[in-house]
């Protein structure tokens, strides 16, 4: 296994919670619905992704308890902002607490417990191609769903009548309702939707990344799902992009340490965080304000009048 | 429904309210504990807690614990330390290098109240100190990474550059050098305690770049599983993690802070409680190391032999002369070996890290 | 039968009044509950949780030396995004502004400099925060670059440029290689205010912010174009405002108070600059500011009550043995019910037959809910 393919299989596992967790989020924004709780609702999903796979042995169950776990939490916040028109700003943050603190609680009986790690997709002869065999096709079925699930949220944003209502309900929601659109069914659903990716999201990290849950884990991801989904201008196909240059340049700056460039370590961590800034003044200024599918209403309240 | 709802919560909560708040006990001493992470960290804070817990179960019928978890080491600690004052706490563990000031203004606050810190270095006269020697056991996984290591190069992961963890890979150095002269290190810095999957990041990287056995000084078992994974050899940190890798760690330093917080405790209960400076190592198996295992014969005897005579004393992991990066030899300030300030505090790497101090 | 939510023809006060009042006995019942099953007494969780904190003057003491920076940085978020500018790296220009006041708490350590070296470092942390701060607003304004983005990662980039000065350059000699700097001269503390409590002088200073923000919010031409833009761009936009002048002026102003806060917090509770000087405060702010409307009054009053809940959660790990995950979700469940109570004032509940369609008039509340 060469050196190049061996960072690129780190980068794909690196970026695939963040991926997984922004796509969903990307969908709740288009509905014109802000939900701040990522974090919160990733750490719930880490947790109960790994109590149900500790107590049914299947990862596929745990991932279902994860995503379960993230749209029931969303669901607070969806009956909080959605029925009774609290702002969402400080509703996701609040999110953020009481998943954090949730997560603990059912976490606690599991810290130090073991679980077997998902299995990576071998496939006859195709796993044992040179270079792209394993990059394509020995991955864990997160990083192939991640990557499904991108494609499909753009078929469904574009192509299809569905996402165009859900569109339409983020850019103006007092036309949609106008329209006669059941504007709060749309967003119930979007939120939903994204809390189910966040817990997957969360999930992920102990059902295959790091196979054990400690409380806390998924250390800020939440935070950095959130601005990769404004990185993408809301737009599924820059938001892969995103994810995978995050992941590539926290990866590349480990390699470039343990080449001992000397290069203090502080500016070496910093880099993916200046390097998404840098990169997204890049396109602003190439694109302008016109390459942008913020959604008009994103985070406004609305109330329906009868 | 909805009021037999509210009828029943109503009903329940006097019934609680009649019943509980029975949790205080005059006589019984109150020890309190600061900790910086959650209790469920697997690492630095899970070991504390453990302490607590092998303290409640010597002395539990004559005292009584309190811990504070993920207590910030910025403007909350202080108020976290005077909170356990306040309440009746006698004896205090803060157990972060952070806390120590702190610790420190409240134990000036509370001359009567007993005050411990953990891997600082100021004292006061009802403020004590107390640290392992984690270094030696830094040495012994040096001795064992130097003859196991096939292709001659370490990985190391650091958390932070503190002396605490700059020393540890000068002793590993020091331990590898004694048995293979030419041993390399590769060191990555994560800047967290506390983030598995950048823990594993960081090990597959050094794996993906040829290293064959990873050290860490950060607290998840996440590196140690990647080692499983690839197949090569690990050590275990702060607990034993052999479960997260039977064919693959080599041995894990473990903390063992129980002994230590039921002897102070005692002398606390006794009356004959003094702040001192303790710096506990393999001898007073503060530092424990979990069994050797995943080497062969010959190398888990030299391993032994190690521990033995750092355990008698015969044997120093920083025994002069300690050769800086420069190939010049570092003041000697304690005799033979190195001062345990100069270890406290240390700031330079040992001849053989092609490496920098970040920040330095 | 269906339940639907409406707005109210104006704001109730009574609600206005109440809404704290029934959040906190909604999430008494709600916590009597969880402690029946935990087997905990509630009327002593209560106790610990609301009243204890408020009836010791060393907890009281507390709660204003929390609620300080909260108060600070939530005033200065409150501008941004009354003016719909979306500030979310306050942690990161408080981390900034006291790594820049510290600079010269540091350089002048044991020169015996004279009392001029406080208000230096207080101007010079509230110089710092507003430059970092003025990077997503140039990064917005000049490129068009999102600034949620862009502030919430120099946060991270602000945590590795303090960790790298007190690791390095700044250390303390004598420190023994921690990572800290020396502690402050005594020229370069925020003095204290009371014997025996840790309440200092920026507490006056956050009071100051407070009126001034009053004052600039109802008062002033740069209060009314802070809110035309926030709530009609295009209004503002034939009145003459400019937009981007308003990023510039928000992000600095925002930025100038955390990092005033930043170095507050250093040179007073803190003592020395050093990694962790923040639990958040940036980012809890965020809350404070939407708890508070966005109103600097309200916002005072939000700072408060959620250092209280902090304290109180403290207090309840104490001497209930409650563990911390516990306290957080009361925490969350407590704000959730002082945000949907807050929420009655403007709406009302509605239990109605069917749904019926009529002619699409839409209530369209921004971003704050209020304004």
């Amino acid at each position: 296994m060469g050196l190049l393919e061996a960072i690129l299989i780190s980068v794909i596992a690196a970026s695939t919670p963040l991926l997984l967790a922004a796509a969903g989020e990307l969908v709740v924004e288009r509905s014109g619905v802000l939900n701040l709780g990522v974090e919160g609702m990733m750490i719930m999903g880490a947790a109960c992704g790994f109590a149900g796979c500790w107590l049914t042995g299947s990862t596929f169950l745990g991932a279902l308890c994860g995503i379960a776990a993230g749209a029931a939490l969303s669901l607070v916040f969806a009956m909080l902002t959605l029925g009774l028109a609290v702002n969402q700003v400080a509703a996701g943050l609040a999110l953020t607490i009481l998943g954090t603190g949730l997560s603990g609680l059912i976490g606690a009986g599991f810290v130090g417990q073991r679980i077997v790690p998902a299995p990576h997709l071998d496939i006859p002869f195709i796993t044992t191609l040179p270079v792209v065999g394993k990059l394509f096709f020995g991955q864990d079925g997160f990083v192939y769903f991640s990557i499904l699930l991108v494609i499909a949220i753009w078929w469904f944003l574009y192509r299809t009548r569905a996402g165009l209502i859900l569109r339409a309900t983020g850019d103006n929601h007092t036309s949609a309702h106008a329209l006669g659109y059941p504007v709060l069914k749309i967003r119930l659903l979007a939120v939903l939707f994204g809390g189910g990716c966040a817990g997957l999201a969360g999930a992920y990290l102990p059902l295959a990344y790091t196979p054990f849950f400690i409380p806390g884990m998924t250390a800020g991801r939440g935070w950095i799902a959130l601005a990769l989904v404004v990185f993408s201008s809301w737009r599924p196909g820059r938001l892969v992009g995103g994810a995978y240059l995050f992941g590539a340049v926290t990866i590349l700056q480990l390699h470039a340490q343990a080449l001992g460039l000397g290069i203090p370590s502080q500016l070496m961590t910093s880099l993916p965080y200046l390097a998404t800034v840098v990169v997204l003044v890049l396109i602003s200024r190439s694109r302008g304000i016109a390459g942008s599918a913020a959604p008009a209403s994103l985070g406004m309240v609305f109330v329906p009048d009868r | 429904m909805k009021k037999l709802l509210m009828i029943s919560a109503a009903i329940a909560a006097v019934a609680v309210a009649a019943t509980g708040y029975n949790a205080h006990a005059a006589d019984k001493l109150k020890v309190g504990f600061i900790y910086l992470g959650p209790v469920g960290d697997l690492g630095w804070t899970y070991r504390h807690e453990v302490g607590r817990q092998e303290l409640v179960k010597a002395l539990g019928d004559k005292i009584e614990t309190t811990y504070l978890e993920n207590v910030n080491e910025g403007p909350d600690s202080e108020r976290s330390i005077e909170q356990l004052a306040r309440t009746g706490h006698q004896l205090i563990f803060t157990t972060s290098f952070g806390y120590m000031d702190p610790t420190l203004k409240v134990a000036k606050r509370f001359p009567k109240i007993k005050f411990e810190h953990a891997t600082g270095f100021k004292t006061a006269p009802n403020m004590g100190n107390y640290a392992g020697r984690f270094y030696e056991g830094r040495y012994i996984q040096g001795v064992i990474a130097g003859k196991m290591s096939k292709k001659g190069v370490i990985g190391y992961i650091g958390s932070f550059p503190i002396p605490e963890v700059i020393s540890g890979i000068n002793a590993t150095m020091l331990g590898a050098q004694s048995v293979n002269p030419n041993i390399k290190v590769k060191i990555i810095w994560v800047n967290t305690w506390f983030d598995p999957g950048k823990e594993a990041d960081a090990a597959k990287a050094l794996a993906d770049q040829g290293v064959d056995i990873i050290m860490q000084h950060t607290d998840s078992p996440a590196a140690m599983q990647v080692a499983a994974q690839r197949g090569i050899l690990a050590f275990g940190q702060d607990s034993d993690m052999i479960k997260f890798g039977p064919k693959t760690q080599l041995t894990a330093i473990i903390d063992n802070w129980g002994p230590y917080y039921i002897k102070q405790t005692k002398a606390a209960l006794d009356g004959t409680w003094k702040a001192g400076e303790t710096w506990d190592g393999l001898k007073e198996k503060m530092v424990v190391m979990a069994p050797y295992t995943n080497m062969p014969d010959d190398v888990k005897a030299l391993a032994e032999k190690t521990e033995a005579g750092i355990v008698a004393g015969t044997l120093h992991p920083f025994k002069c002369p300690v050769y800086g990066q420069d190939g010049k030899a570092v003041e000697c300030k304690g005799g033979t070996h190195l001062a345990p300030g100069q270890i406290l505090g240390m700031n330079f790497y040992v001849k053989g890290v092609d490496d920098k101090i970040p920040g330095k | 039968m269906q339940l639907v939510l409406e707005k109210r023809a104006e704001r109730s006060t009574l609600i206005a009044v109440a809404s704290p009042l029934i959040a906190i006995v909604l999430t008494l019942v709600t916590m009597s509950i969880l402690f029946a099953i935990l087997g905990k007494n509630p009327i002593a969780a209560l106790n610990v949780y609301f009243v204890e904190p408020l009836t010791d003057t060393y907890t009281l003491g507390e709660i204003i030396v929390k609620a300080t920076p909260l108060v600070m940085i939530g005033i200065g978020l409150s501008l941004c995004y009354l003016a719909n500018v979306w500030n979310i790296g306050a942690e990161g220009q408080f981390l900034i502004g006291a790594v820049c006041g510290s600079w010269l708490a540091v350089v002048t350590n044991g020169t015996g400099a004279g009392y001029w070296v406080l208000p230096a470092m207080l101007v010079l942390g509230a110089a710092g925060g507003a430059l970092y701060a003025l990077i997503p607003a140039l990064c917005k304004v000049r490129f068009g670059a999102n600034e949620i983005l862009t502030s919430l990662m120099l946060v991270y980039v602000a945590e590795l440029i303090l960790d790298y000065l007190v690791r390095g350059p700044w250390r303390d000699p004598k420190g023994m290689n921690f990572p800290t700097t020396a502690a402050f001269d005594p020229v370069a503390t925020v003095p204290t205010l009371f014997d025996g409590s840790r309440v200092h002088a920026g507490s006056i200073i956050a009071l100051l912010v407070v009126i001034a923000a009053t004052v600039m919010l109802g008062r002033t031409i740069k209060g009314f174009e802070i809110r035309v833009v926030g709530a009609a761009p295009r209004a503002a936009r034939f009145a003459g405002f400019s937009a981007d002048r308003l990023v510039l002026f928000t992000f600095a102003v925002s930025g100038a108070l955390a990092g005033l806060a930043g170095i507050i917090e250093v040179a007073g509770p803190v003592g020395v600059l050093q990694p962790g000087i923040s639990p958040g405060y940036g980012f809890t702010a965020i809350i404070v500011a939407f708890l508070g409307r966005l109103n600097p009054i309200g916002i005072l009053i939000a700072g408060l009550f959620l250092a209280l809940t902090f304290i109180g959660g403290e207090g309840a790990q104490i001497s209930m043995k409650i563990p911390l995950d516990l306290t957080k979700v009361f925490q969350g469940i407590l704000l959730f019910y002082v945000l949907a109570c807050d929420s009655m004032i403007l709406y009302r509940i509605r239990l109605i037959a069917t749904p019926k369609k009529s002619a699409p008039a839409s209530v369209q509340g921004n971003v704050h809910g209020t304004a």
